[in-house]
């Protein structure tokens, strides 16, 4: 196993990476949301198809056919990707031979001693007689992994395997791998925790906005500079950034304070507040838990414990209604899943939220709806035909730009945003920016998420840093630099 | 998000589950509330009611009446393990009834070629729906609520009036029993009567048990749980899941062409009314016998025990003195929405 | 820009209309008499009108009414209810109890009224159920009012303790046939008072807006403050109303009923409509007016049928075909073979 070369200058997700997998070594593959991982991982399995470049294998002079999941798990390539691509509601032997070979008849028997010996062997502790779905997520991903090993894989890619397992499932896990390395398999190993990375991978390739950054062996990349390397700033460069940002100086009247909060997403209890008109925002990696923690202030999660006060006056949320009506609107992550409503037109969209603080029995009237949505669309420059466009018709920044309005109709105190500026172009990122700020001057208190640090640092005044699901810090004033910030993100021993 | 929030649901119970060891597959789980339930109403039946409920023939009795419900049913319960559904069982069974009535009668036809009548009735239904439901992803639902509709019309016109069918070989046919050895009872008036089943009986156990075993051992069987498990897990498992869903369906429109000729076998006769509400038995048999309408969750047997259940409760209804029409389906409905929201609850705690 | 917006916003109900003018262009080439209107007088000597085109108005009324109640279900919910048929037997046995009861002489013994709004409690009662096991416990829509498609009829049987109670007071009569003077049947009358409502109601409420945006993104919905579960089960009871209206109309075309054909197979002729108003299945964006258009074009269709002599039994068949026909063509497989289609055609051109 040698030589994955593959060059494929794509449109956009990909531009000339090249990546190059040894036997017998594990190979982190890094990079922040939309840096083209996936990407790689779906044409190197066949998922998608490549425009151009090679992929070889096993140091052959041919170019590898790779054109279905099928191809590749004929060439030994076997993937494990985060979410279970199992059925629960087989045995656990039965999901490691179904679908393969050609026999007709099931012998039960002869199945589950032969699983139960792979299990054994690979150390596993889980029954071959066993529902899958009554394993832990941890068992049923070393179940696939057993799957994928007994078919002779050479090479095994791991999807963020790890984003949904407690420690010492990870620690079992990283066993199996280890394990895996010294039989000689190649295993490339996608995840966004860094302390894993340096606990098990060999060699790191870094990935940014589909180009490749660079392959270093592990020893030679401290954490800061990885955490430099992904977000695109070496850190030489980075303190001069600190520029125009505006130290908080507003009253001291608090708008929002949470003690404890939790929620149902698997966070750890975190204490927040926010000031009037102050900027702030969680930052840390993606899966750290900085999204989590937001749903949890608007309740889009199950909050499950913790008080929270607004203006100092103890509230009680249970639902986001209640955060909408006590003037708390957010911004969700997922434009698409939990932010447009597709086939709605721009209007309505806009006027969505209000309309539900407004009433049942209240509904805009189609002038008052008409009125609201030209104001907004000429205020935020929203680019669309009309109003009566459907809004799934519109591109990424302009549907931000509606859902913006929508919350800004709502006239709220305080202002979510969950990612705001992801996927979209760079004018109406600085624009979104800008008026962050405007926002602010005029005394609404604004949480800013973003994975971009540099737009964080411009915008807010205050960082709460996010590490494997908790709090790690809290970054102001003099501190609020991309040194600091990445320094506190990466953790542990940090130089 | 809601993904991650799933999984850690999921990790807790799993982690759990591994310390109390083997635990019981879903499908097994369901199989034995199934047996249990129906064994202690039997039970129950025999102790209480006495009556009819303790000589072995009523037993059969409910087997003769039920044997075309059994073999629709397990066609059922295989759609329903694909994750799908097919209301239009009952419709073809009258189909099947009122075609193969009016070849005997009026064509002066045979019975084998009746038989085939009746299968390749089936089969068309089968291929159609199957067709449009695996490779057009049509909804199953609305594929089969049309299939029904369709079928229910075409047996009007086919023939408008019911009729008993008079053909000899076919009268014949109809009315060999077998008895079953051992299971006699004495008569009041002191002569020992056989206890019997019909062809049909026959039939549906051995459809039973052939399915049993295609579900529990070959590919194709593994393949329908694979696929109602989860589609896109099949398929990334190198399973062909529009063939396995198209099969499963067009398996179940041939089980209801067999149930079809074996319930005409039973009433001898052709009517536009027959078998009506048979799809809604066939659907409720095969959840209370375990088969989760959420698809990859079920077994043939329990489908089988589930038939029996409900035509248990039925007698048990009719004799406790409720023997007004209305309280079959009011039962049957009862029935089946206690288990069907037993199961929304179950998997909603999985989750 | 603004012409292919009007071509947008005007095609949903166009297909509707496009579909009762290809009727009624086939009728008028095979038979122009089935257009005539006679004005005669019936029985108790009111002058009422009659022709084809009056039994369209006058039958495709009821499937009117319960497409409004099935537009709301399918937009919210994403699934179709089909035990409409089954619930207006239910509706109009209780409607009949109230007004005669149980071994009655046919007299009243109540208003009409009074059996008319205890038939919407019950409806309603039994749409919330249906509401429940769709919102609450996340059945398929189609699966949990299997349960009272199959019940519902032996509950209305029930209710009456299986007798048939017949209404001999006049007045019941009016609301299934025509008030003395006025020659056009009641229940358009009814189904204009329905759909009155129903644009009332979704001009002076929300409704529409919640129920659309329910259908199309439940999650994101919710994150704006609105109950998905509520409006989905809302969208059931609203139902449940106009089954009762329809069982009120049922009950006094006959004066009695019939517990195992009164509105048989409704629901199908109320999906029909729904989808021919160019309502997608799965939810999401609905057009009440389409639907109701499409409520007509079915009962267009189905008389037509009944001119070719076609019996009431058969007829599901036929309709079955119509049904397989809509499906097909809107399954996005032959959708998109279709563009290829034309796309090569054009681009051979």
């Amino acid at each position: 196993m040698r030589n994955i070369h593959k060059t494929f200058p794509g449109v956009r997700a990909l531009q000339g990476v090249d990546f190059t997998l040894c036997k017998g070594e594990i190979h982190a593959l890094m990079g922040e949301n939309g840096a083209g991982k996936s990407t790689l991982i779906k044409v190197l399995t066949g998922v998608y198809e490549k425009n151009e470049g090679e992929i070889y294998l096993d140091g052959l002079e041919k170019p590898a056919v790779i054109k279905s999941p099928q191809d590749a798990q004929n060439l030994g390539i076997s993937t494990v990707y985060q979410e279970i691509t199992l059925c629960p509601n087989l045995t656990v032997a039965e999901n490691m031979y179904i679908g393969r070979g050609s026999a007709k008849i099931t012998n039960w028997k002869k199945m589950n001693e032969d699983a139960d010996q792979i299990l054994t062997n690979l150390g596993i502790p889980a029954k071959a007689s066993q529902q899958l779905s009554d394993c832990s997520i941890a068992i049923q991903q070393m179940v696939a992994i057993a799957r994928a090993v007994d078919m002779d894989c050479k090479v095994l890619i791991l999807d963020e395997p790890t984003s949904s397992l407690d420690e010492s499932e990870v620690e079992k896990l990283f066993g199996l791998m280890r394990d895996l390395r010294a039989r000689g398999v190649g295993i490339i190993f996608v995840t966004h925790f860094l302390d894993q990375v340096y606990e098990v991978c060999d060699k790191i390739t870094v990935l940014r906005d589909g180009q490749l950054v660079g392959e270093y062996v592990i020893e030679d990349l401290p954490r800061v500079k990885l955490v430099a390397k992904m977000l695109g700033k070496e850190l030489d460069d980075m303190e001069e950034i600190k520029d125009d940002n505006q130290v908080y100086k507003g009253d001291d009247e608090y708008v929002f304070e949470a003690e404890q909060l939790q929620s149902d997403a698997g966070i750890r209890p975190f204490d927040f507040h926010i000031k009037k008109g102050e900027v702030n925002g969680f930052t840390g990696l993606l899966g750290s838990g900085r999204s989590e923690c937001v749903r949890a202030i608007f309740c889009a999660d199950r909050v499950t414990g913790g008080n929270v006060k607004m203006k100092g006056r103890p509230v009680k949320l249970a639902k986001p209604l209640d955060a909408m009506k006590n003037g708390i609107a957010y911004l969700p992550e997922d434009r698409k899943i939990d932010g447009i409503v597709g086939d709605l037109s721009v209007r309505d969209n806009l006027i969505l939220a209000a309309q539900v603080l407004r009433g049942f029995f209240q509904p805009f009237s189609r002038a008052e709806a008409n009125k609201f949505a030209d104001e907004y669309i000429k205020l935020l420059e929203i680019k669309t035909a009309s109003a009566d466009t459907p809004i799934k018709s519109l591109s990424g920044g302009n549907q931000q730009k509606v859902i913006l309005g929508r919350w800004l109709l709502t006239h709220p105190e305080y202002l979510i945003l969950d990612e705001p500026t992801r996927g979209i172009d760079i004018g109406t990122k600085i624009e979104i920016q800008k008026l962050v700020l405007k926002l602010a001057s005029e005394g609404m208190s604004v949480t800013f998420i973003s994975s971009e640090t540099d737009e964080m640092l411009r915008t807010c005044s205050r960082l709460v840093v996010m590490r494997d699901r908790k709090v790690v810090g809290e970054l102001s004033g003099e501190d609020l630099t991309q040194g600091k910030v990445m320094e506190t993100i990466a953790g542990g021993e940090a130089s | 998000m809601s993904m991650t929030k799933k999984k850690d649901g999921a990790a807790l119970e799993g982690s759990k589950a591994l310390t109390k060891k083997a635990r019981l597959t879903d499908t097994n789980l369901l199989l034995l509330i199934t047996v249990v339930v129906f064994v202690v109403m039997y039970a129950g039946a025999m102790i209480f009611l006495k009556k009819g409920f303790l000589k072995p023939q009523t037993f059969f009795n409910i087997l003769n009446a039920n044997a075309a419900l059994i073999i629709a049913s397990c066609g059922m319960s295989i759609v329903m393990i694909t994750g799908g559904i097919d209301i239009s069982v009952g419709g073809v069974v009258a189909l099947v009834s009122m075609s193969c009535a009016v070849y005997l009668d009026y064509q002066g036809g045979n019975v084998f070629v009746s038989l085939l009548i009746a299968l390749g009735i089936g089969l068309l239904f089968g291929v159609v729906q199957g067709y449009l439901v695996a490779y057009l992803d049509i909804q199953p639902f609305i594929v089969s609520l049309a299939g029904m509709f369709f079928a229910r019309g075409m047996t009007t016109i086919v023939h408008t009036a019911p009729f008993n069918v008079a053909n000899e070989a076919f009268v014949a046919l109809k009315d060999t029993r077998i008895n079953v050895p051992g299971m006699g009872t004495v008569n009041k008036m002191g002569n020992y009567v056989n206890a019997y089943v019909e062809i049909g009986v026959v039939v549906a156990v051995l459809t039973v048990i052939v399915l049993f075993c295609v579900l529990r051992w070959t590919k194709l069987g593994r393949s329908f749980y694979a696929v109602g498990g989860n589609r896109q897990s099949a398929l990334m498992l190198g399973i062909n899941v529009k063939q396995t869903r198209f099969l499963a369906h067009l398996l179940c429109g041939l089980l209801a062409g067999i149930g079809g000729y074996v319930y005409f076998l039973h009433v001898g006769s052709g009517s536009a009314s027959h078998a009506t509400g048979m799809e809604m038995n066939a659907i409720a048999s095969s959840i209370i016998g375990g088969t989760l309408l959420t698809g990859g969750v079920g077994n043939i047997f329990g489908t089988f025990v589930g038939v029996l259940s409900l035509s248990t409760i039925q007698n048990i209804v009719s004799s406790i003195g409720l023997d007004q029409a209305w309280w079959t389906g009011i039962t049957v409905a009862g029935m089946l929405c206690v288990f069907l929201v037993v199961q929304s609850v179950i998997l909603a705690r999985k989750k | 820009m603004t012409k292919k917006k009007m071509v947008f916003a005007s095609r949903q109900i166009f297909i509707p209309i496009a579909a009762l003018l290809l009727l009624a262009l086939f009728n008028l080439a095979v038979d122009p008499s089935f257009f005539k209107i006679t004005l005669g007088r019936n029985s108790a000597g009111d002058p009422v009108l009659t022709g084809y085109l009056m039994t369209i108005l006058d039958y495709g009324s009821e499937v009117a009414i319960l497409a409004i109640g099935m537009t709301l279900v399918t937009a919210a919910c994403g699934g179709q209810d089909i035990s409409v048929g089954a619930a207006v037997a239910i509706a109009g046995s209780v409607i009949l109890r109230v007004l005669v009861g149980i071994g009655g002489d046919g007299t009243l013994q109540a208003p009409i009224i009074v059996g008319f709004l205890a038939a919407c409690v019950v409806a309603m009662l039994f749409g919330a159920f249906n509401g429940v096991l769709v919102a609450i416990f996340n059945i398929q829509p189609m699966v949990a009012t299997l349960i009272l498609y199959t019940a519902g009829r032996s509950i209305a049987a029930w209710i009456n303790n299986n007798e048939l109670p017949i209404v001999t007071d006049k007045t019941f009569t009016y609301f299934g046939g025509f008030i003395p003077g006025i020659p056009i049947p009641t229940p358009f009358f009814l189904a204009v008072i329905c759909i009155a409502i129903t644009l009332l109601a979704l001009r002076f409420t929300t409704l529409g807006l919640y129920t659309q945006a329910v259908g199309i993104n439940a999650s994101s919905s919710r994150l704006n403050g609105l109950n998905p579960v509520f409006i989905k089960w809302l969208s059931f009871v609203i139902l449940g109303l106009c089954v009762a209206v329809v069982g009120l109309i049922k009950t006094s075309r006959l004066s009695t009923i019939n517990y195992s054909v009164i509105a048989k197979d409704i629901e199908m002729d109320a999906i029909l409509a729904v989808a021919l108003g160019g309502n997608v299945l799965s939810g999401g964006k609905f057009n009440i007016m389409a639907s109701i258009v499409g409520a007509y074009v079915i009962q267009f269709l189905t008389t037509t049928l009944y001119k070719f002599n076609v019996s009431s039994d058969a007829l599901p068949a036929y309709k079955a075909v119509v049904v397989i026909l809509l499906v097909v063509l809107s399954a996005p497989a032959i959708k998109d073979k279709l563009m290829g289609m034309v796309k090569k055609q054009k681009g051979v051109g």
